[in-house]
């Protein structure tokens, strides 16, 4: 279907946005990469008075290090997030997780900014963010606050964003050398929404696991920190019985609603299934041979 | 509020300035407003890639961009690709491997296809693939599209060496 009609307006500064924002109210929408909001509006699932383009806003964007935190600008490109060497040195979980992400005539357009404050459920960044510890910074007239990631999804489709407010960053922990990531997914097709995955960040202390955030998606009403799994890895050597504990755990952890994919059940599988496929990349090469 | 925005920017090398409703997108204003029709329109919500098209030198989904907001942008269409002679080699390629079947993918999956003979030129089969993993050809004419993009990467490949 067609766009319904609405008004467009550029915004240049943070000014810009707030006073449009107090001129116009809910009615005014905010519009960064549009890959989403463009695709909603096409369904015709809302209907906007204007839409303000934040995507000049130079406060909004780039990606810089200052003490021991990487900056990530809200406006940031999915292909951006890519191929930054900042973002590939320091979370190279964010870097890992783009080739997920829809195809690359979209990852050329959204942004990381977009797809936090959508919280789609099953989207690879909102558990990315979770299982790195990240920190939404929100900007609105009234200046900043910070949101741990983990307290920024609060429901389905529903985050800590107040009327008034957009994400200007997120600031995520730099890795130390003891830190690890992956992020495994299942898919029906090849830039499909994940049918499930999880985000995985564990930080070693030889063979022992100092402390491990695993987050899942695609299995709830938004990312999902397993915290059962998560204490059944803690202080624990990793290996095959840790990695069974932790799956064993998500049984407690994970309530899957049944969706077009299938029962709940299928979806506690994968999880299981993705849980060891994700961990066992942080073992020494010797054990995963064997 | 959905006063006309004036734009002005380059297509296929062209300055235009027109003044567009917010809620045209990309593929409209360069089929309805320019008369450029060789992108298609397909679901019109960014699943198909019937309507990739060049913004700026990245490929795009003209249905999930504003035209109002282009001002300044530089786009580049099927039209202007083919006028290049960029991906020459490509199209004759598509002919000779029989890979536009009704021929409605076609623009955008040769769109994406010089995306990657730009970017990726050692692309494998599989990285093919996952590329064009976005545009869908309802004809499944995908062999085809794949051996005709692989045996252009290769081709090129020979001649440099």
């Amino acid at each position: 279907m067609k766009w319904p009609a609405f008004g467009y307006v550029r915004a240049s500064t943070l000014d810009d946005v707030w006073r449009l924002q107090a001129e116009h109210g809910d009615g005014a929408r905010i519009l960064a990469g549009g890959q989403t909001l463009l695709a909603t509006l096409a369904f015709r699932l809302s209907e906007p008075e204007l839409l303000v383009d934040i995507t000049r806003v130079a406060a909004l964007g780039g990606i810089s290090e200052a003490g021991g935190t990487l900056r990530i600008g809200a406006l940031t490109r999915h292909a951006e997030l890519g191929r930054d060497p900042l973002v590939a040195r320091h979370a190279p979980l964010l870097a890992e997780a783009v080739p997920f992400i829809a195809h690359p005539a979209i990852r050329n357009r959204g942004t990381i900014g977009g797809s936090l404050a959508y919280a789609d459920p099953a989207a690879e960044l909102p558990a990315c963010v979770v299982a790195l510890g990240a920190t939404i910074v929100l900007a609105s007239a009234a200046g900043e606050r910070r949101v741990p990631a983990a307290s920024f999804f609060t429901g389905l489709l529903e985050t800590a964003l107040r009327p008034g407010e957009l994400i200007a960053a997120v600031e995520v922990p730099i890795a130390t050398p003891a830190h690890r990531s992956a992020i495994v997914e299942v898919a029906r097709r090849s830039g499909d929404y994940a049918m499930a995955g999880l985000a995985a960040c564990v930080t070693l202390d030889g063979p022992r696991v100092a402390a491990a955030r695993l987050a899942y998606f695609g299995v709830g009403n938004g990312p999902v920190l397993a915290q059962g799994a998560m204490a059944a890895l803690q202080g624990r050597a990793l290996g095959a019985e840790s990695i069974a504990a932790a799956q064993a755990a998500l049984a407690r952890d994970l309530d899957p609603p049944s969706d077009l994919h299938g029962p709940p059940e299928m979806k506690r599988h994968l999880a299981r299934v993705l849980t060891a496929r994700a961990l066992s990349r942080f073992l020494p090469a010797t054990e995963i041979a064997a | 509020m959905s006063a006309r925005v004036e734009i002005t920017l380059t297509v296929n090398g062209e300055r235009v300035t027109r003044g567009v409703e917010p809620r045209r997108h990309l593929v409209d204003f360069l089929r309805l407003d320019l008369g450029l029709t060789g992108s298609h329109a397909g679901c019109e919500h960014g699943v198909c890639g019937a309507c990739t098209v060049r913004v700026d030198g990245d490929i795009v989904r003209g249905c999930l961009v504003l035209a109002a907001s282009l001002d300044g942008a530089d786009v580049t269409t099927i039209e202007g690709l083919t006028d290049s002679g960029e991906a020459e080699d490509l199209q004759a390629a598509f002919v000779a491997r029989n890979a536009a079947q009704c021929g409605f993918c076609t623009p955008g999956m040769v769109m994406a296809a010089a995306d990657i003979l730009r970017h990726h030129p050692e692309a494998t089969r599989d990285e093919i693939r996952e590329h064009l993993s976005g545009n869908y050809c309802r004809c499944t004419g995908y062999q085809a599209i794949v051996d005709a993009v692989e045996q252009t990467l290769v081709a090129r490949r020979g001649d440099a060496r």
